[in-house]
């Protein structure tokens, strides 16, 4: 079965009988699907599958049976060879100082994912809390803020965590997600703010100051409710950016200090014997691409599910 | 500028009699594909139309109009749309023919005016360029004769200060003038068959008249075919030769426009004819609106599409859909069980009104007491706007 | 319109002043005391000494009063002298943002040169395969950090088909061919997701023009399709251009930083972060609020531009 298209642009040939959508199910793949997974193309079940993959592991990392501990430098005993190619004991190899990968890779993804969905929480609570405040609230508070938010995100983000984590003198991960916390509350308060606004005007935020309900009340019960979607929806979109922002940094060697695992710690040490062993650098590299790429797709399905939903309104 | 430069322009049939067949249209079915279903836009609809005449689709928005003229055209844009059926333009099923081959018949044999000439103009383009851009392309001249065209184009729909006016954006002038332009770049590569699709529906009152003026003219000098898409009877009243009348995507009447006036046959007409507030009528006397609303066309009633909001309905109204059939000799069509000013229709208006049918107790306040259901006989036929 | 862009601009004038003012209070905060680099260690204990350099540097008056003075003398070409290397701080930035800016054009160049006509097609070709294809790519090239992307150009054309060199860099004066040859992996690397970028942008644009009514009118005109694309499509597209390569600016800029500390280019960014390590917060300091207020104007330049010429066209009246 073709794929059907919809756009403006009449398929090249023109036909008599033309090769279109003959219901929603053709217009939009998958959302007639009657479960969750039965909406999701091979792609989306695929990164679907795999976060969960992801995300299991990082979380009961200490449970797994037989995982090697990921800092343990076997040869330094005696016990176990540099860049080895995978065996039993190492199932993906070691790196060049004979420490396992895949279970470096599993505490990575512990790292990763810790920092992103933190960062994502404060700023859904924090930023969300102070743009709809000061989106329903208006006045003074409002200018005030905004004008902050502005100012905030005129510095370039990378620059300033450089510098900041470079002067720390100690990095484990609740600092750096402090840190990054100095820099995310900016922009979802500015979303929250624009969403609180447009929701501050409608009819049913009125309706309840008629009855006189107190507008602590209303900010909690009306305005919040419908301010956190688009903060969700901004936060599905902000998880692989902040994936990609720590591994960044721990590649630049200012992430999580040495020891701990991390997948940009990983490829940044596999620089140096690159050309004896690519292993190394190549696990952690397809694992942050595929985690990241897992979570562009899903943030994709999300949101074509939710223009369906809107279309057939 | 004067508010009316020129006489109305009256279409005599004696001397547009025309010529050969252009173009024929036979059983076209559109249907669009949506989420919520499928949508038939135009069900079934079959004219001919003699080349220098010109005719006058009406209907309300959603009656399928413009679907119809755009499906004869082929330029539905999207492939969730499904069209089936014959057009025949001077012999050629246009329906048939390839994308590459329409694209020759589009702006040289048959072109479109649109309704909005606000969006129908490209912004960032000069009015110049877009006058003879397809003239280049068609015809192969060189830039020159092109911008000497588009001035004597320009010229011709009456623009003043063409030469200045040339180089402008089209946000510089104002909505009468856009359209004319748009006039302008439709007529620019001499077409046989041109398609006004509400040409003068988002322009201010006086302005539309000017521009009605125009296409008659232009249609009677290049002995053009011109097919009148509108909702607005005013606008066909005495300037087109024919008029289809369509609701929910069929046809329902088909007469030389005078007729449509004259001699209404389909309740549908005759509601419309009679819900155009006249002069004549005493300040604040109701509008005699058409009771109901428009069918969904996704869900269409069983039967005559306009049997939910007729006075003159009866049972087999709803239980089957009347065929569009001749009524008379003079090519007068209507799809109606009992036609307007037979006896049927009589019987089944006082059966309704003794039944207390809505929608014929507001027909009976609205006419005068002493006339039978019938068009009022004040309704002039030289324009109305 | 103008009382807008003077407002736009004071702004502008307000934002620098503040951003550089709160740099520079954290470049001088954050290290601890900056005493520290000015004094060898051993004296350091001489609490005589320490406070006599820090009147000699004016270490100890009011941060204001430091930062005008700082101020004044950077607007007269004076950035200081590198705790480090002793050299003025002006001339090593002249010496090396050469390379950063011409590393950032080459990357933007080379990926609109590439996403204009591949967004452009894909907008066109809405929900074939072609655009699922484009798509696809564009979604994969967003989820390549660049520093990924960077090893992997560095492994395959410089480790092992030699065809570039891995790190260092031919300056522009030293002959073109060598210069693009140091500029070809690193543009690259920031290019692959700066193409991502722009073509989701362009074909998003694309499909709204493309359901304008003048492109109706267009067709209904007998245009070819080709036609159509280029001469009418494409023109609103360009103002989306403009901003979305400003508004990725910042992208650019810690791009740039990567790339440059992947590759050993001797550009402003690892000037940066060298100096940053080394404590020499002279040159941190300049770098740093240069790099802040080149952000703040590209940014205030890209929403002039957007104010000025988007209502003009798109306006319909």
């Amino acid at each position: 079965m073709s794929k059907p298209s919809g756009g403006t642009w009449a398929p090249s040939v023109l036909r008599r009988e033309r090769r279109g959508p003959r219901n929603a199910e053709q217009m939009f793949p998958g959302s007639s699907g009657k479960s969750l997974f039965g909406k999701m193309s091979w792609l989306t079940r695929f990164c679907t599958v795999w976060l969960i993959l992801v995300i299991l592991a990082a979380a009961l990392a200490d449970l797994i049976p037989g995982l090697p501990d990921p800092n343990y430098q076997g040869f330094v005993f005696g016990d176990g060879k540099t860049n080895e190619g995978p065996t039993a004991s190492h199932w993906l190899g070691t790196d060049n100082v004979s420490r396992d990968i895949l279970a470096r890779l599993i505490y990575g993804a512990r790292v990763s994912l810790i920092f992103a969905f933190s960062l994502v929480t404060i700023g859904i609570i924090v930023g969300g809390t102070l743009g709809s405040i000061a989106g329903y609230f208006r006045g003074l508070l409002e200018t005030f803020l905004m004008a902050l938010v502005d100012t905030w995100l005129s510095f370039p983000a990378l620059i300033g965590l450089v510098f900041i984590t470079t002067m720390l003198g100690m990095r484990n991960l609740v600092v750096l997600v402090l840190v990054g916390a100095v820099f995310v509350w900016p922009s979802y308060t500015r979303i929250a703010r624009a969403t609180a606004l447009s929701v501050s005007g409608q009819d049913f935020v009125t309706a309840a100051r008629a009855i006189g309900t107190s507008r602590k009340r209303i900010l909690v019960r009306e305005i919040f409710p419908n301010v956190l979607p688009a903060l969700l929806a901004y936060s599905l979109v902000g998880l692989p950016v902040l994936i990609i922002l720590e591994s960044t940094l721990s590649f630049l060697g200012l992430g999580v200090e040495i020891p701990t695992a991390s997948w940009g710690g990983m490829i940044n040490q596999a620089r140096q014997d690159l050309l004896i062993n690519i292993w190394p650098a190549v696990w952690p590299a397809v694992t942050l691409f595929m985690t990241v790429y897992s979570f562009n797709n899903l943030a994709d399905w999300v949101r074509t599910q939710a223009a369906a939903r809107s279309a057939a309104i | 500028m004067a508010v009316s430069e020129e006489p109305t322009y009256t279409s005599t049939s004696s001397e547009s009699m025309g010529g050969s067949e252009i173009l024929r249209v036979e059983d076209l079915h559109t249907s669009f594909f949506l989420p919520i279903g499928e949508l038939q836009a135009v069900r079934g609809v079959s004219f001919s139309l003699k080349r220098g005449r010109s005719l006058g689709i009406v209907g309300e928005s959603g009656s399928g109009k413009t679907v119809l003229a755009r499906s004869i055209m082929c330029l539905n844009l999207g492939s969730n749309v499904k069209t089936s059926g014959s057009a025949f333009f001077d012999g050629r099923d246009l329906l048939a023919l390839s994308r590459r081959e329409m694209r020759r018949l589009w702006g040289t044999e048959i072109a479109m005016i649109f309704q909005d000439p606000m969006t129908s103009l490209n912004p960032m383009v000069k009015i110049g360029r877009q006058v003879i851009e397809h003239l280049r392309q068609h015809k192969n001249v060189n830039r020159r004769e092109a911008k000497q065209t588009a001035l004597d184009l320009l010229n011709e729909v009456r623009i003043p200060e063409a030469e200045s006016r040339i180089d402008r954006l089209p946000h510089e002038l104002s909505g009468g003038m856009r359209q004319r332009v748009s006039i302008a770049s439709a007529l620019a590569c001499e077409p046989s068959l041109l398609f006004a699709d509400e040409p003068t529906t988002a322009l201010d009152v006086t302005v539309q008249h000017q521009i009605l003026n125009l296409l008659s003219r232009e249609q009677r000098q290049r002995n053009m075919t011109m097919v009148m898409v509108t909702h607005d009877l005013g606008v066909i009243a005495g300037r087109t030769d024919d008029t289809l009348v369509m609701y929910a995507g069929k046809v329902v009447e088909q007469a030389s426009t005078d007729e449509i006036f004259e001699k209404t046959q389909h309740p549908y007409t005759e509601a419309l004819m009679r819900s155009i507030p006249r002069t004549s009528q005493a300040s604040h006397t109701p509008l005699a609106a058409i009771t109901g609303r428009p069918p969904v066309a996704t869900h269409l009633p069983a039967g005559c599409a306009f049997s939910l909001r007729c006075p003159y309905v009866q049972p087999k109204c709803h239980e089957e859909d009347p065929p569009l059939v001749s009524i008379g000799t003079s090519g007068h069509k209507a799809a109606c069980w009992y036609p307007v000013g037979s006896d049927a229709n009589r019987e089944a208006f006082e059966r309704n009104l003794s039944d207390r049918l809505p929608q014929t107790l507001a027909v009976a306040e609205s006419l005068d007491a002493d006339q039978s259901p019938g068009i009022p006989a004040d309704l002039p036929d030289g324009g109305i706007a | 319109m103008s009382k807008m862009i003077a407002i736009r601009l004071t702004r502008l004038v307000v934002t620098v002043i503040v951003v550089s003012f709160v740099t520079f209070v954290g470049v001088n905060v954050l290290p601890g005391d900056p005493v520290n680099a000015l004094i060898p260690i051993d004296a350091q204990q001489d609490r005589e000494f320490v406070e006599q350099v820090r009147e000699e540097w004016g270490l100890n008056d009011p941060m204001v009063v430091r930062y005008g003075r700082w101020l004044g003398d950077a607007v007269q070409g004076d950035l200081g002298r590198s705790l480090i290397t002793s050299q003025p701080v002006t001339d090593e930035i002249i010496h090396r943002l050469p390379i950063t800016l011409e590393l950032m054009a080459v990357a933007v160049g080379f990926s609109l040169l590439i996403a204009v006509p591949l967004g452009a097609f894909a907008g066109y070709r809405e929900g074939r395969r072609s655009d699922r294809l484009v798509s696809g790519f564009a979604q994969a090239g967003l989820s390549l950090p660049v520093f990924v992307t960077g090893l992997i150009l560095i492994y395959v054309f410089a480790l092992k088909l030699h065809w570039f060199p891995a790190v260092g860099w031919n300056r522009l004066s030293d002959g073109l061919g060598p210069n693009l040859k140091s500029v070809a992996l690193p543009a690259l690397s920031l290019a692959v997701t700066e193409i991502a970028v722009y073509t989701r942008v362009l074909r998003s644009d694309m499909i709204a023009t493309l359901k304008e009514n003048y492109i109706l009118s267009a067709r209904a005109k007998g245009l070819t399709d080709r036609f159509i694309l280029f001469r009418h499509g494409l023109r609103p597209s360009l103002l989306t251009l403009v901003t979305v390569v400003g508004l990725n600016i910042g992208f650019l800029i810690g791009g740039s930083l990567v790339i440059e500390y992947l590759f050993a280019i001797p550009g402003l960014g690892k000037r940066l972060f060298s100096a940053i390590q080394q404590r020499d917060f002279m040159m941190v300091q300049a770098i740093t609020i240069l790099i802040t207020v080149f952000y703040v104007v590209v940014n205030t330049i890209t929403d002039l531009t957007y104010m000025v010429v988007d209502p003009r066209i798109r306006r319909t009246n």
